[in-house]
């Protein structure tokens, strides 16, 4: 009788190992993808006044588009942050609604992204125009792409929730996809320093 | 459920979002109004972007703030030294590499030797 | 719709032309269909399919995943040592186009430093860390074990795509680090710069999540007992290795990424026109570069450390120092890339600052030679072959790392760079430290994981062949570099002079060919030899928690979980029940992870995706891309189930020794 207890707290004390594992871990990879947006930063660094025969920054950035932009993600990393919150202490519906508006204000921030892009491809500023444009995508559409990635975990990971609520393993996942977000809003803040407004300052 | 618990978390969110949104604001505006010389902007506006990272890691990342984060911050630091070596260490390099790469116009080679090397 | 259109829409740029090679390579294509054919018919022939996609493919077993690297690594070791003696061999003759032209012989020394590289070196020490860390903390598992398995399978692929220009196309001519201008489309619009990319860039991801893994096991899944200061140094080692990769391999992740940006949508980062600068490829190649040396040679130090110890019979001398020394080495490996391209313009004070730092780096490493060797001393030293490797090791590294020295000293740096004196000199390291540490760490835990010693005459012999054959191979390269001899000539004048050395570098490269094939013949001997040779847990009397595992060791590693109080826990161990009779064990069920499919899969569908992007198919691309997600996603978000061994179970296994 006791041995069945005590294998139950055994097992439970393993779940909880690997749990913290796989959060150690976790923030291990976001540290290394840090890195790897370093060098995006680093080659943008060397390379922002290359800018051959085409535009610069200050030709192209338009700041109130970006600031709408960055306000964008701001939201949307509050809004993860409460869904991780609620989803912990058990309130379904609120957690879940928070996680639907983060994917809406996801998705709004991509769209913004691509029409920026879009525009600069139309105006003739595309990534093979200069070794300026080529670093200024390289750099935010890797971004863009790592929040394209959040998206498709976290529809993944909401449709799942929606049907099996309140397993252990999920709310560990959604903990991490939180943190993963927020990582995505704190390099936000280094593009939009760097890129953005150093770019149109000159 | 630990409804204080959770009231204090949905604070500390709250508060990260506006310090995150006014951090952000502020800046904006300093680099659109341009008050101040150029010089001055870029570097308070970095400032402000490390401040908005400081807050969003303690308010929105919970960095320092539980028990048992022994290995997040050391190797958050260690992060931290290799990206200022990296980014730093290349920017000093390319740029002296360029001295004598000859990315420069004639024109800008000569403002370089004359700022640098006194000719 | 004509079959041309056709024909682009399912193959890309691929033609029959891509089939075809001269003579001599379409000779090496043909011995690899072979040998493929040879492997997978005999594989057939005896029904192991099965066997092997259930024991060994799918395995999350980390024993088992080491093994397969090990063995992937051993092939790869025959083939980049095949270029080796072509390169030799076409150096010796002085003319040119003797047997190889020029291109071909380009091909050759990129594959050669690539092959050598990415999938010997660091498949060998992905083959330690698999083997060694886990027993060495007491664990019987990784952190992540479908990540490691998922590891291995990249790694799989990135052999593959590496291989593959044998039989279709061509590989890179650019060197093992492919610098730009060279490497960019306008000077190298075939599929050698692509393949080359992509074999590295589907690997490196390998080695990254592999990083990640093992460091993450070292903290988190050590034994009841083992504070980080109790761990054997092998695993401190591990420890600096990992967070090396973890630091540089995105580097060579964007680094490759952008080239590739460049060769396949226009970009402009690293040519020269339109603003590209080819020297912030060099700055990024070589800020991984550097790193990923030491990354090569700290597991090595780490075998060192447990072998010295074990065969000099005593403790090692300095732990902290050289736990110190360690950390040290990692964090300077940061700080010194530039030395790659002192000449490259950078001016006196970048030149001096990376010089200097180049310097320091030569002290911890300096450290853990002297501990080493007061380990030795006063002990009762056995010269089994892992100690006859690590004297070898001594003197060449010391060698090697004095002419690091020298090399590091910018204004004599401009003298040497890129001369055969650089050549010899990494060499020297590579062979010396790094391999001399694989063979030796392959000899000392071979009895641990196989059950059987290897026969130590052959090996005494094969160490001696290699020894003379790489001194022979590498002091004329020195002597060469001085003269004025560069690096990657395929001719010369021979009015030079330089021909006799050439010849008697060659001559050093056929001995260290010798000592090759008895390394081989040592394994086949010690296989047929295996009942009369058996070796017991405790092959070596060692001092760590891998001989108290038998040999070879169970799926679960430790029945029960060993707990710990001091450093060389296995030799406190011994001692305890020298003193006091072993406690009754009490055995508990062990939960395992189950087999699994997702590694072989996702690493299939990455060898197709790095082909297509080679071969510019767009349709595999994107399917073999989207698959990938689709798989990976269904597996993240889904709960895993383990297999159960029940202590009844684990009970009879135990027994049955």
């Amino acid at each position: 009788m006791s041995e069945t207890v005590m294998e139950m707290d055994i097992i439970r004390q393993e779940r909880q190992e690997v749990a913290n594992r796989k959060t150690l871990g976790f923030w291990i990879y976001l540290m290394t993808d840090v890195v790897l947006f370093s060098s995006l930063f680093a080659t943008f660094a060397v390379l922002r006044n290359a800018v051959a025969s085409g535009p610069s920054g200050q030709d192209l950035f338009s700041m109130p588009f970006v600031l709408g932009e960055t306000l964008v993600l701001l939201t949307s990393t509050f809004t993860i942050g409460m869904a991780v919150v609620l989803a912990k202490r058990g309130f379904k519906i609120a957690a879940l609604f928070n996680l639907l508006l983060t994917f809406g204000l996801g998705v709004a921030f991509l769209v913004m992204e691509l029409t920026e892009f879009t525009e600069f491809v139309h105006e003739g500023a595309s990534w093979q125009t200069s070794a300026f444009l080529s670093s200024f995508f390289a750099l935010v559409a890797t971004h863009g792409l790592h929040v394209a990635f959040g998206l498709l975990w976290m529809l993944g990971l909401g449709i799942k929730m929606i049907r099996r609520w309140g397993k252990e393993t999920d709310l560990g996942r959604l903990a991490l996809l939180g943190t993963f977000w927020h990582f995505l809003d704190i390099i936000w803040i280094f593009i939009f320093t760097f890129v953005y407004m150093i770019g149109v300052l000159g | 459920m630990n409804e204080r618990g959770l009231g204090n978390k949905v604070l500390s969110y709250v508060i990260g979002f506006v310090m995150s949104a006014a951090t952000t604001v502020v800046a904006y505006i300093l680099v659109v109004e341009r008050i101040w010389p150029t010089d001055v902007i870029i570097f308070t506006v970095v400032g402000l972007a490390i401040l908005q990272l400081v807050i969003q890691l303690v308010f929105f990342l919970h960095l320092g703030q539980e028990k048992g984060q022994y290995w997040t911050l050391v190797t958050f630091w260690f992060a931290i030294l290799v990206i200022a070596i990296l980014v730093g260490g290349s920017i000093w390099v390319m740029y002296h590499l360029n001295y004598n790469m000859m990315n420069m116009t004639p024109q800008e080679q000569a403002q370089y030797m004359a700022h640098n090397e006194g000719i | 719709m004509d079959w041309n259109s056709i024909w682009h829409f399912i193959f890309g740029r691929l033609t029959m032309q891509a089939f075809v090679h001269d003579p001599i390579m379409a000779g090496a294509g043909i011995m690899e269909i072979v040998a493929l054919v040879v492997a997978i018919g005999l594989v057939t022939y005896l029904k192991k399919w099965r066997y092997l996609w259930k024991n060994w493919f799918t395995s999350l077993d980390p024993k088992k995943i080491g093994i397969m690297y090990f063995i992937v690594a051993a092939v790869m070791l025959l083939r980049g040592g095949i270029d080796a003696l072509m390169i030799k061999a076409q150096q010796s003759t002085a003319t040119a186009d003797a047997f190889l032209s020029p291109d071909h012989f380009q091909q050759i020394f990129s594959a050669h430093g690539t092959i050598m590289i990415f999938f010997v070196a660091m498949a060998m020490i992905f083959a330690m860390f698999n083997l060694l860390v886990p027993p060495q903390i007491g664990s019987r598992d990784v952190a992540f074990p479908l990540l490691n398995s998922i590891s291995f399978w990249l790694f799989a692929a990135g052999m593959v795509i590496v291989n593959a220009p044998l039989i279709v196309g061509e590989f890179s001519n650019a060197g093992w680090l492919a610098y730009p201008p060279l490497s960019e489309l306008q000077y190298n619009p075939g599929t050698g710069v692509d393949y080359w990319i992509w074999a590295l860039q589907i690997a490196g991801i390998g080695s990254l999540l592999s990083g990640i893994n093992f460091f993450t096991t070292i903290l988190k899944m050590r034994t009841k007992g083992m504070k980080m200061m109790k761990m054997p140094i092998f695993v401190w080692s591990v420890l600096g290795t990992t967070s090396l990769i973890m630091a540089v391999f995105p580097i060579l992740t964007v680094t490759l990424a952008l080239l590739a940006l460049d060769r396949t949508l226009g970009t402009n980062f690293f040519t020269s026109y339109n603003g590209g600068n080819p020297m912030m490829y060099v700055n990024l190649i070589w800020a991984w570069g550097h790193p990923e040396v030491y990354i090569l040679v700290l597991p090595a130090f780490g075998a060192f450390s447990e072998i010295v110890a074990t065969f000099s019979r005593k403790k090692l001398f300095g732990y902290t120092s050289m736990v110190w020394a360690l950390i040290a080495i990692t964090f300077l490996s940061f700080t010194v890339w530039l030395h790659h391209f002192f000449t490259m313009g950078a001016g006196a004070d970048v030149n001096t600052v990376f010089g200097i730092m180049t310097m320091i780096i030569a002290i911890p490493t300096g450290v853990k030679v002297f501990n080493w060797i007061f380990t030795m001393y006063r002990g009762r030293v056995r010269f089994t072959t892992p100690m006859l490797w690590f004297m070898g090791f001594v003197v060449t590294f010391a060698i090697g790392g004095s002419t690091g020295v020298m090399l590091s000293v910018p204004p004599a740096n401009f003298q040497f760079h890129n001369s055969l004196f650089l050549v010899a000199h990494f060499h020297n390291m590579i062979i010396g430290g790094v391999l001399f540490g694989v063979f030796a760490a392959i000899t000392y835990w071979w009895p641990k994981f196989t059950g059987f010693y290897l026969n130590e005459k052959i090996g005494r012999y094969a160490f001696i062949f290699w020894l003379s054959g790489f001194v022979l191979a590498f002091a004329p390269l020195y002597i060469l570099g001085f003269m004025g001899a560069v690096r990657r000539l395929d001719h010369y004048d021979p009015s030079l002079g330089w021909q006799g050395l050439f010849i008697v570098s060659g001559v050093g490269v056929l001995l260290i060919g010798i000592g090759v094939a008895l390394q081989i013949f040592q394994v086949i001997v010690s296989v047929l030899q295996r009942k009369k040779n058996p070796a017991p847990a405790d092959a070596w009397d060692g001092r760590t928690l891998e001989w108290s595992m038998s040999s070879p060791p169970k799926e679960y590693n430790f029945a029960v979980l060993p707990e710990v109080t001091t450093r060389d826990a296995f030799w406190e161990q011994k001692l305890a029940m020298k003193r006091h009779a072993p406690e009754p064990v009490k055995y508990q069920d062990i939960r395992l992870p189950k087999p699994s499919f997702i590694g072989p899969l996702i690493g299939g569908l990455s060898m197709v995706f790095g082909m297509a992007v080679v071969w510019h198919v767009i349709w595999a691309i994107l399917v073999s891309l989207v698959a990938i997600i689709v798989v990976l996603m269904v597996r993240l978000l889904r709960d895993h189930d383990e297999q159960v061994i029940s202590a009844a179970k684990v009970e009879k296994m135990e027994a049955a020794l």
